[in-house]
């Protein structure tokens, strides 16, 4: 009986002892990545940063992505309903964070297709085409190239863009600024340079609605 | 008498086996906060150290709730192999750690480098030596146990 007890408190020890030190812990990671990503806030968009909504928006999302990944594509038709809910009120902006395999290539050909202005089909249709192209985790890039066809896409062009140092340069720099910002997973979110802590369609949605009613 | 005699007997060694599941206890929920609160993802090598730790922490329970009055011995026979196999792990993570081992000879993904420090408490204690101490104590104490009580 004496054995039972002595048991059951040590288990309920661990548990708690768990609890309190993950909670503490969690808010102060929650501080220090506040006030990093406010110290940081020019990694935050670059000149060639693709912005998708209004220019003059004030409020802005920021979202460190990965075409490969099933969570970026699952947020990105949310992310698209928290501008239209929110009329001229919210943009986005979209910075590669390639973490897949090979993944560095499709945000290459992403970007290529932005110099001839068809980024976000080319987005959306890498989306869509996900389970085509990715094979065990690892991105396929030829199978992509595959599923270009009818977006009005100058595939000789994209080829030769692909390959160019610039659009290597800006992939390695978006990487360098995630980094410099704490952003280890995609989608990785900041609202007007706030990044989502607690990660969740709800928890975004209350960030972006947040910064609307501050903002107008 | 023959009763409190008796006992003593079934409690011989008790002590030794509950601290053997506080280690092993401490390395579950130890192990859970690096990768669960605080992120730090687990590579292949730590994968290993955890598949030996965590049965411990479940068989020593059983163990110290006995269906007759003595202790089950034969609990020395099913975790000793474990703690064993699992020090294997450890020191291997540990010699990978600190560059006795070369990086190419070691089983980790590309993504994920088993020699790549990430954390290191009070400036030199590391996951591995956490583990090495851990899997080393709860041996120490089997033999101990074993040494004893085995007739």
């Amino acid at each position: 009986m004496k054995k039972n007890m002595i048991v059951i408190t040590t288990v309920i020890f661990f548990v708690v002892l768990f609890i309190v030190t993950a909670t503490i812990y969690n808010n102060k990671k929650n501080e220090e990545l506040s006030s990093a990503s406010q110290e940081n806030i020019e990694h935050l968009q670059r000149d060639y940063s693709p912005i998708i909504g209004p220019v003059d928006a004030k409020v802005t999302i920021v979202e460190f992505f990965d075409p490969a990944c099933g969570t970026c594509s699952a947020f990105y038709p949310f992310v698209k309903k928290l501008m239209k809910d929110n009329p001229d009120k919210v943009n986005l902006v979209l910075r590669y964070l390639p973490l897949h395999q090979n993944s560095d290539v499709i945000v290459s050909i992403l970007e290529a297709a932005r110099l001839q202005n068809r980024f976000l089909e080319t987005l959306e249709r890498a989306y869509e085409t996900r389970e085509v192209w990715i094979e065990h985790h690892v991105s396929r890039p030829q199978k992509l190239w595959q599923q270009l066809g009818g977006l009005g896409l100058d595939m000789v062009k994209l080829n030769k863009d692909v390959q160019s140092e610039e659009i290597a340069r800006r992939v390695q720099l978006d990487i360098l600024d995630a980094q410099q910002l704490n952003v280890s997973k995609t989608p990785g979110f900041f609202v007007n340079g706030k990044p989502l802590v607690h990660f969740g369609y709800q928890q975004l949605q209350e960030l972006v609605e947040s910064e609307v009613s501050a903002n107008y | 008498m023959l009763h409190d005699k008796k006992k003593t007997v079934s409690q011989q060694g008790w002590g030794l086996i509950f601290f053997c599941w506080i280690i092993a206890m401490t390395a579950l929920f130890g192990s859970l906060f690096f990768s669960e609160v605080m992120g730090l993802k687990p590579c292949v090598l730590c994968w290993w150290q955890r598949v030996f730790i965590y049965p411990l922490a479940v068989l020593f329970l059983v163990g110290m709730f006995p269906k007759g009055e003595k202790i089950d011995l034969s609990l020395v026979r099913y975790t000793l192999p474990l703690a064993v196999i699992g020090l294997g792990f450890a020191v291997f993570h540990y010699l990978v750690y600190s560059g006795f081992i070369p990086e190419s000879l070691q089983p980790c993904s590309e993504e994920l480098s088993c020699s790549k420090i990430n954390l290191e408490l009070l400036g030199v204690i590391t996951i591995p030596m956490l583990s090495i101490f851990a899997y080393s104590t709860i041996i120490m104490l089997l033999l101990i146990y074993r040494k004893r009580f085995y007739q």
